[in-house]
């Protein structure tokens, strides 16, 4: 539904002022807003920006987490002091005041929120799969690939990595939801995706003064995360299994 | 004939879903008298260990008694309920297990855990359960008992554990002692200390010890009488004596034939091919049919009924049933035609018994670091100057406890552990401190088996890709398919299906996994391979596959073996050459006859003598050690065993002894050599 919004006739930044604050089902079917435009148009225009924000800044803070995680486990040594002190100097900052101060730098955009949200985002991934090749790496499996004349970096892609990937995989899954709410903020701070632009997130910030006129404005678009956040642990757990050689074919 | 204490009638357990259940015990008949000890003998996998929980009414979540009696005493211990059978656990049966180190609670001192144990059943006064607490810890042999009684499970050694778990099972003066596995997960010189003192304690308080093991040495030394399971069922019941003298069913005839000793060097072991079969399905004929060498049609058709060769022996098996009475005890050898051992390798590698590989002097230390600087503050001497020598075709066995250093041995000769000195001479060459890039080529060479095959493959990778990586990564053979047809041949010598290059490692047995291993190993067309315990964590029937397996590949590719393992019966079937270490040092030397019959070292004496022998005339006097291995990171003064050694005099304590030469291969560290 996303992908295709653009190929829909979609008016969602139309303003109809005798529409104000309608309620679902009387003009449109979702309503309309503060200023009169289509919910449900703006709902499927902002799962567009909502969903590449969150997809997008997983998968490159995961990736990029995993990678500098892993290598500083694998390598040890002053590497990994040095990684683990960066690291903790990220978890010690507050990551959403991180993410503000950088987009507030950086100007608005979502180019920007998604670059944001990644430096703040991947410390958690690697962290986790430093733990994790930490507790492989002692493994004879690894040995017996060192035997074999294995170099480092074959060891760390095709003997390290792939073992660490399900836990990540939950972590990565958990995180999606986390990354749209946070873009939410940066959008109500005005940080993100600019008025008149939708998203999901600056929708229920609009709509949180209305709650008691107009609850249809949160709700929409809070059902829309709920969805997304549950749907995506689903796939993540589907995704688990799948990947589990052991459980698939057993 | 006294009275029997426990026993057990028809008992059928079954686990798992109500729709598949696996009948894991299936009509179990025992009798135990008080005062003997009776052994409980088979395979992983053969439901001895859940025989043994449900008599104590302990199985797992799933796990349930469908019927059968066992009465212990005058009371059906099945119709109890769980209030009173709390009272018969530790009171008047107690059990102790394989580890001890999961078994003790970590945050309680172990006189609380032996006092909570009095406490349970009745005893009085606070200070009078002190007293007895005491009073235990000394019977079961703990040194010092009033301090230990105040100490941590952590504090403790395996042995001294395992000591603990049976004071702490004596304190309700139980009738029966219900040991499962004791010692499997201890050393043998412990093995022998644990063992006596189960001995001494049966004699002592006359309590009947059932001792659940798969191994044969064990049972033949302590037990008076036992009984082989085999799937779920008992196919035999004997005394010991008469057992060892002949077992009357094929599976306990091919367990003692599968054991690896000095004598079938010249030949193969016996294997039992396949494996125990899945307890979810409904037997119609003798559950050992497919592995029996003795089969029969009839064994196929009918289930065996027991029969009774009086006197308490009995048999579960076809061949004594009354058409074949009039030839009982079929003397069908089992053991495979004698081959392989004689024939010898091609002479294009060099010949047999040329030098190969030499290690001088080598030594790793791992530094210990303590403090926000991580400053050194000693180091743990795993290997302290160890000098070996492998030599073409040969199998060097390097022999010790756990905590000797010997697989850290293994290891810094592959340079999978940075040596901290020393010399590796492949060659001529020296491998010590070569980086990974300038170690590359050798890799080839050497190569290594694990003793957990299951931990040493990556469990994500298909099974051809596993044996065919160091193909690929050592660029002996880039494209696919070729690669693809040396890794079916691979298989094929190591006894697989090529088709199981398309599964996975999970889908495997542990010998088959093992097979696996080797191949990988193999792939690279090695010249020695270390085996670090490759056989330890298989049964016995398994071990003989495997061991066969390694014999034939050393004649056919004239490999050199460093073989790393505990199991002196091993060393005997397989070694040529032996070294003994004793806390990161070789002790003792030599030819693998020499040595296993003419041990000069007191520890390497201490060592053979506490091994189990299934044949009584073989049998030593157990030289007992008291103590434990010290620490590696603060090893004593002067020659490292004197503390515990028996013929130890002052000047042991003065200087580590050097090595004197006794024969052209025979090395022995030890002032008293007359």
């Amino acid at each position: 539904m996303a992908i295709c919004a653009p190929l829909l006739d979609l008016s969602p930044d139309r303003v109809d002022l005798t529409a104000i604050l309608a309620p679902p089902g009387e003009l449109t079917l979702l309503g309309n807003d503060d200023l009169g435009r289509p919910v449900l148009d703006r709902l499927l225009a902002g799962a567009r920006t909502s969903l590449l924000v969150g997809f997008g800044v997983v998968a490159v803070s995961a990736s990029l987490g995993t990678l500098i995680g892993a290598l500083s486990g694998f390598v040890g040594g002053w590497l990994d002091l040095l990684i683990v002190r960066v690291l903790d100097l990220f978890m010690a900052f507050p990551g959403i005041l991180l993410a503000i101060a950088l987009a507030g730098v950086m100007g608005p955009g979502i180019e920007n929120v998604i670059v944001a949200l990644t430096v703040v985002g991947w410390v958690g991934y690697a962290r986790l799969a430093r733990a994790q090749v930490l507790t492989l790496v002692h493994r004879d499996h690894v040995a017996a690939a060192r035997a074999l004349g294995c170099s480092g970096g074959a060891i760390l892609l095709r003997h390290l990595i792939p073992l660490t990937i399900a836990p990540l995989m939950v972590e990565a899954t958990f995180a999606v939801s986390g990354v749209v709410v946070a873009e939410a903020s940066l959008s109500f701070l005005g940080l993100g995706v600019q008025p008149p632009d939708a998203s999901w997130g600056n929708m229920v910030r609009d709509g949180v003064s209305y709650l008691l006129v107009a609850p249809h404005l949160v709700v929409a678009p809070g059902l829309a995360i709920l969805c997304v956040v549950l749907s995506v642990n689903l796939l993540g757990d589907a995704l688990r299994d799948r990947l589990d050689v052991r459980s698939r074919r057993s | 004939m006294t009275e029997p204490l426990l026993q057990v009638e028809g008992l059928i357990t079954e686990l798992g879903e109500t729709a598949r259940p696996l009948r894991v015990v299936d009509g179990l008949d025992l009798t135990i008298r008080s005062g003997e000890t009776f052994a409980l003998l088979g395979e992983s996998g053969c439901g001895k260990s859940m025989a043994a929980l449900s008599l104590m009414r302990l199985l797992p979540p799933g796990g349930r008694i469908l019927s059968g009696r066992v009465r212990l005493g005058g009371t059906d211990l099945l119709h109890l309920t769980e209030a009173e059978m709390r009272s018969v656990r530790g009171g008047r049966m107690a059990m102790i297990f394989q580890e001890p180190q999961t078994s003790l609670n970590p945050v309680l001192s172990v006189g609380v855990q032996i006092a909570e144990a009095l406490h349970v059943h009745g005893e009085g006064s606070d200070g009078r359960n002190r007293r007895r607490v005491v009073e235990l810890l000394r019977a079961v042999g703990i040194p010092d008992p009033e301090q230990r009684a105040d100490e941590y499970p952590h504090q403790l050694s395996g042995g001294m554990k395992q000591r603990v778990m049976i004071a702490m099972a004596l304190a309700g003066d139980p009738g029966l002692l219900i040991a499962d596995e004791p010692t499997t997960a201890l050393d043998v010189t412990i093995q022998a200390q644990v063992l006596s003192l189960l001995g001494d304690l049966r004699r002592e308080t006359g309590m009947a010890v059932l001792l659940i093991t798969h191994d044969l040495g064990v049972v033949a030394e302590t037990a008076d009488r036992l009984a082989v399971m085999y799937a779920g069922q008992i196919v035999e019941t004997a005394t010991v004596s008469e057992f060892f003298a002949g077992p009357a069913h094929p599976y306990g005839r091919m367990l003692m034939e599968s054991l690896p000793s000095a004598e079938k060097r010249r030949g193969r072991l016996a294997t039992i091919p396949g494996r125990v079969p899945p307890l979810d399905r409904v037997f119609s004929g003798c559950r050992f049919a497919d592995r029996c060498a003795s089969v029969m049609p009839l064994c196929r058709e009918r289930i065996p009924e027991w029969i009774g060769l009086g006197a308490g022996r009995g048999v579960r098996c076809h061949l004594w049933s009354e058409g074949e009475a009039s030839h009982p005890g079929p003397a069908r050898n089992a053991a495979e035609p004698e081959s392989g051992a004689s024939e010898r390798p091609s002479g294009s590698v060099g010949e047999i018994g040329s030098p190969l590989l030499k290690a001088v002097d080598l030594k790793v230390h791992f530094p210990i670091q303590r403090g926000l600087f991580r400053r050194v503050v000693g180091h743990v001497r795993a290997v302290d100057g160890v000098s070996l020598d492998l030599s073409l075709g040969r199998t060097l066995a390097l022999v010790g406890e756990s905590g000797c250093g010997k697989t850290t041995v293994g290891k810094a000769i592959l340079q999978l552990i940075a040596p901290t000195s020393g010399q590796v001479l492949y060659l001529g060459r020296n491998l010590a401190g070569l980086g990974h890039r300038a170690m590359r080529p050798y890799r080839k060479d050497l190569q290594i088996v694990f003793q957990d095959p299951y931990a040493s493959m990556n469990p994500r990778m298909l099974v051809g890709d596993v044996v065919g990586e160091g193909l690929q990564a050592l660029g002996i053979e880039w494209t696919r398919a070729v690669r693809e047809r040396r890794v079916a041949d691979l298989l094929e010598l190591v006894g697989m299906d090529p088709e199981s290059a398309r599964r996975y490692p999970h889908e495997f047995s542990g010998g088959q996994r093992q097979r696996i291993c080797i191949a990988r190993a193999l792939a690279v067309e090695p010249r020695i391979i270390v085996c670090d315990e490759p056989t330890s964590a298989l049964d016995v029937s398994v071990q003989a596959q495997i061991l066969n397996l390694l014999k034939d590949l050393q004649s056919r590719l004239g490999l050199a073996y460093l073989f790393i393992t505990h199991n002196i019966s091993v060393v005997s079937y397989l070694a040529h050459e032996v070294a003994v270490m004793y806390l990161g040092r070789v002790v003792e030397r030599g030819g693998v006859e020499e040595i296993l019959t003419d041990p000069r070292h007191p520890y390497t004496r201490a060592l053979l003598s506490a091994v189990p022998v299934v044949d009584p005339e073989k049998r030593r006097v157990v030289i007992r050690l008291e103590g434990d291995m010290p620490s590696p990171s603060n090893p004593p003064r002067g020659c490292h065993f004197h503390p515990r050694c028996p013929e130890a005099t002052s000047r042991c304590s003065e200087g580590y002894p050097p090595e004197v030469r006794l024969g052209a291969s025979r090395y022995v560290s030890c002032l008293h050599l007359d």
